[in-house]
Formats: C-alpha cells, structure tokens, sequence
C-alpha cells in the first residue's frame, strides 16, 4: 500500500510558460499572477508534466474548448500523472461524450431547477444556523472546520437521504479522489469502492423500504426505452452528486468568506444592502471560482491560433477564464456590484454544472446566516490559511477572529 | 424613440444556467429541466427594459437575444 499522507512529489516548477504544474505549491497557494504571465504569453500554453496537458488561458480559448466536445473528450474530466482505462458508466453524465451524455443529464436535472431548491432552502438554513451555534460565543474559530466544509455535505445527504452524520466519511473520500488521487492511483480507486459499496446498501435498503430522496428517484428513473438504469449507472450518478455536490460549494463558500474577512467595507456594504447579496455572490463566483474541470484532446484542432494535439488532457481553467481582463473589465478586483458578469464558474456548454442552482443558493443562504449572526469577523494573524490543490480551490483552513477588533 | 423590446431564447443555446430566471424573472420561464424560454411572446413590458439587457449580458451561453422593434 502507499503512504496516504505523502502523494508522489513534482519537482518544482521553475518554467511555468512550458512547464506549468496545478499541484505546484505555489500555484495552490495563489495562481492568479501565474495565470497573468501565462495568458500575457499565449491563449494555450502546454506542459509535458501529466503526459502532456494544455491550458487555455484565455475566456475564449476556454469557451471554444467547453463548447466543442467532438475534439474535447470527457471521457476523462481530472488531469492526473496517469491515464488508466476509462469505465463506462464513471460518473454520468459528466463523464460522457454526446450522445449518451444528454439522456443522462435530462434524468438529473428536475431535482435540482431553482423551485426545486427553494424547497430545500429553509433546510439548508436551519444548517448554518446549528453549526454557528457550534461555535459563536468563542472568539476564534477555524471557519473551513467548523462551518464552510459541513454545510453542502449535509445538505446533499439531506437530498440523497443518506445520514447526515456520516458526513466525515463522505468529506474523506472525496480528499483521496480529488487531491491525493492525482497522483495515487490506488487511493483513488479505494475511496471510488467504498462508496460504491456505500451506495449499493442504500439501494439494497431501499429496495425493501422505498423513499422519497434522490437514490429512489434515480432507481424508478426510466430511460428512453422504458426500462430501469442499469445499477451501474445508477450507481456512477450517485458517486457523481456525493463528489461534485461537496468541495466545490464548500470551497466556493470559504473564499467568499475568505474575502470579507479581509474585505470590510463590502461585509459592512453586504449587511447594509442585503439585496445585493445575488449580485456578490456571482462576482464571488467568478473572482474565486472553484472548478477546474479537464478534457482530453481526441481529435487535432487549433484552439485560438494554437494547434493542440491528441493524447493530451486539457486543464479547462474556468476560473483563469474569469480573471481574463478582455472579458472582465478590472477583472482582478472584486466588485460586489458588478452588474455585467457573464461569468463561466459553472462550466459552459452541456456539461454546465447540473448543481449550480443548488450552489448558489448554498451560498447565498450560508453567507447571509454568517453575516446576521457574525457581522464582524478577521484573519486571524496568528493562524494560517490553506488551500486545497488540483482540481478544486478553496480555503481549507480559515482561521478567523470573531467580534469586533479592539 | 419609444421603441419596443422583445426578449428571445435560443433553445440550442440555452444550457439552463437560469440567470436570465434570477434576474428578470417577469421575462422568462424556465421548463422542467430548468431551460428557459421567454414568457408570452417575449413582449417586454414598459418600465422593465433594462433588466431584459440585464438578462442578456449575464447568460453565459450568450442565448439571449433583445431585439428592438
Ligand atoms: S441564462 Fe442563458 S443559458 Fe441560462 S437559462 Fe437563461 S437563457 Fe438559458
């Protein structure tokens, strides 16, 4: 077995023009300068690191990708050092090409409109609120342990109808498939199995007891032809909702954070003028987008100018997308009120995010409790803040001081 | 100069991001998938002009069409 705590290591990247590394310690801890040089340089750079990857730097070379999956392949959506056999049935639909792809998304897309999250809306509250309990009448607080990381966990085992208690279970497998498992293999197919294992009992359970979560929906699901999915698909859509449902919003909601904690003119703006909060949130949504999504070039194409090649994945950068000042005027700043934000930190094209409805309302609901509750809050300075690496960004540890600076 | 608006989703476009729904939700519908369509006719009412532009500059799929008449 392999050392769990100490992925393969990379040699430091000394040439990020034709030598770019996302795992880079110092990508993690900011890559927005580094995406400046590399979009300043080229609208597609490449590196031979992860057998060869590209990287749109640009918000059009990123849409020409995202709205092209006859060249760009899902097939495989994380850029890792290896490439082992791609499965069917992975996690659909977002592992899959046209045509198989669309039925698969139809399928998932009613629980998750925006009418369909207002119902889950006061659930989601109620939430916030326990776990500020937890922890509002201490004067410091790890943000990201005790409130960022445990809101989207709970509200999608609230959807799946999985217990909410096993929370700490889920958040440990989705560690090993989205950050150790790029560079352990054998990580990553631990934690796909356990959760395999893990769904295949409640499906079992419910076979006996049906419910009314999102595990019976999938299994009365009917495809095209009239029949049940197959397990594995049904299976593969679960493992989907678990993995993507988790780190992104919880990331997406720690940066936010983040952000006011460093920022108090828009925390004092944002609780003066609440119905700004929709218009902060999709300028937090582009300013720290989360997802990095990945595709593999399967067919020659010329990408913005650039020719890009088969065999090589591609590192489809929404959020250096959005820090494109073509597309975004002052693009590096954060402006709560921007009103112009075509921002693209849920995907572009088919593969657009299915939860991004369930996100957003996420983040409103999480923000707005946090700020009712703990209007004055800071970085603690004698604390560190950490980021996640690869394929998701957000804070993973966020130490705050609460109340008022003396 | 009062010209009149009309509001239009292309449906092969349309991926269903639902900020059109956000942010003019007098103008648009969105289906069982969450895909949007124009309500009515698309007519846009006086006085809510400037939420349909609104609309238009923030749909990430660029689906969104406002056409003067
Ligand atoms: S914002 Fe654009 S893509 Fe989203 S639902 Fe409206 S028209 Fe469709």
């Amino acid at each position: 077995m392999s050392d769990v705590s100490q992925p393969a290591a990379h040699p430091p990247v000394t040439d990020w023009l034709n030598d770019f590394d996302h795992t880079d310690p110092q990508w993690t801890e900011n890559p927005f300068p580094i995406w400046d040089e590399l979009r300043a340089a080229s609208p597609v750079v490449h590196t031979e690191r992860f057998l060869g990857c590209y990287l749109p730097t640009t918000y059009e070379a990123v849409r020409e990708i995202a709205n092209d999956p006859e060249h760009f392949s899902s097939r495989r959506i994380i850029v890792r050092d290896a490439r082992p056999e791609v499965t069917q049935n992975a996690a659909p639909p977002i592992t899959s090409d046209p045509p198989v792809h669309k039925p698969a998304k139809q399928l998932l897309l009613p629980p998750f409109t925006p009418d369909a999250m207002k119902k889950l809306e006061p659930r989601v509250r109620t939430i916030c609120n326990e776990l500020i309990d937890g922890f509002v009448a201490e004067k410091k607080v790890d943000a990201a342990a005790r409130y960022t990381k445990h809101i989207p966990v709970r509200a999608i085992a609230h959807m799946l109808g999985i217990p909410e208690g096993d929370s700490d279970l889920f958040i440990n497998w989705i560690h090993m498939i989205l950050e150790l498992g790029i560079k352990d293999e054998n990580l990553l197919l631990q934690a796909v199995h356990e959760m395999s294992d893990y769904f295949r009992d409640h499906i079992e359970q419910r076979r006996k007891h049906p419910t009314d979560d999102l595990i019976s929906y999938l299994m009365n699901a009917r495809n095209k032809d009239g029949q049940p999915l197959e397990d594995a698909h049904v299976l593969g859509s679960l493992r989907l909702l678990l993995i993507a449902g988790i780190d992104t919003t919880w990331s997406a909601i720690g940066s936010s954070l983040w952000h006011l904690a460093r920022t108090p003119a828009d925390r004092e703006r944002l609780i003066a003028e609440p119905e700004l909060m929709p218009t902060a949130v999709e300028e937090f949504l582009r300013a720290y987008s989360p997802v990095t999504m990945a595709r593999e070039v399967i067919k020659e194409r010329t990408v913005s100018g650039c020719p890009v090649k088969p065999g090589n994945m591609v590192l489809l950068s929404f959020p250096a997308a959005n820090r494109d000042p073509k597309m975004f005027p002052d693009a590096d700043k954060v402006v709560i009120d921007r009103r112009e934000n075509r921002h693209a930190a849920f995907g572009l094209g088919i593969h657009r995010c299915i939860g991004s409805n369930l996100a957003r309302m996420e983040m409103q609901v999480a923000l707005e409790e946090w700020l009712k509750r703990i209007p004055d809050f800071r970085l603690d300075p004698a604390g560190t803040v950490t980021w996640s690496q690869g394929t998701v960004r957000g804070p993973r540890q966020l130490p705050f001081l609460l109340g008022k600076a003396m | 100069m009062a010209e009149r608006l009309k509001v239009h989703v292309d449906p092969d476009k349309c991926q269903g991001h639902a900020r059109c729904k956000a942010l003019a939700p007098e103008l648009f519908e969105l289906d069982e998938y969450g895909n949007a369509r124009e309500a009515g006719d698309g007519t846009v009412p006086v006085g809510l002009e400037d939420k349909a532009w609104l609309a238009k500059a923030n749909c990430p799929e660029i689906a969104i069409d406002v056409i003067e008449e």
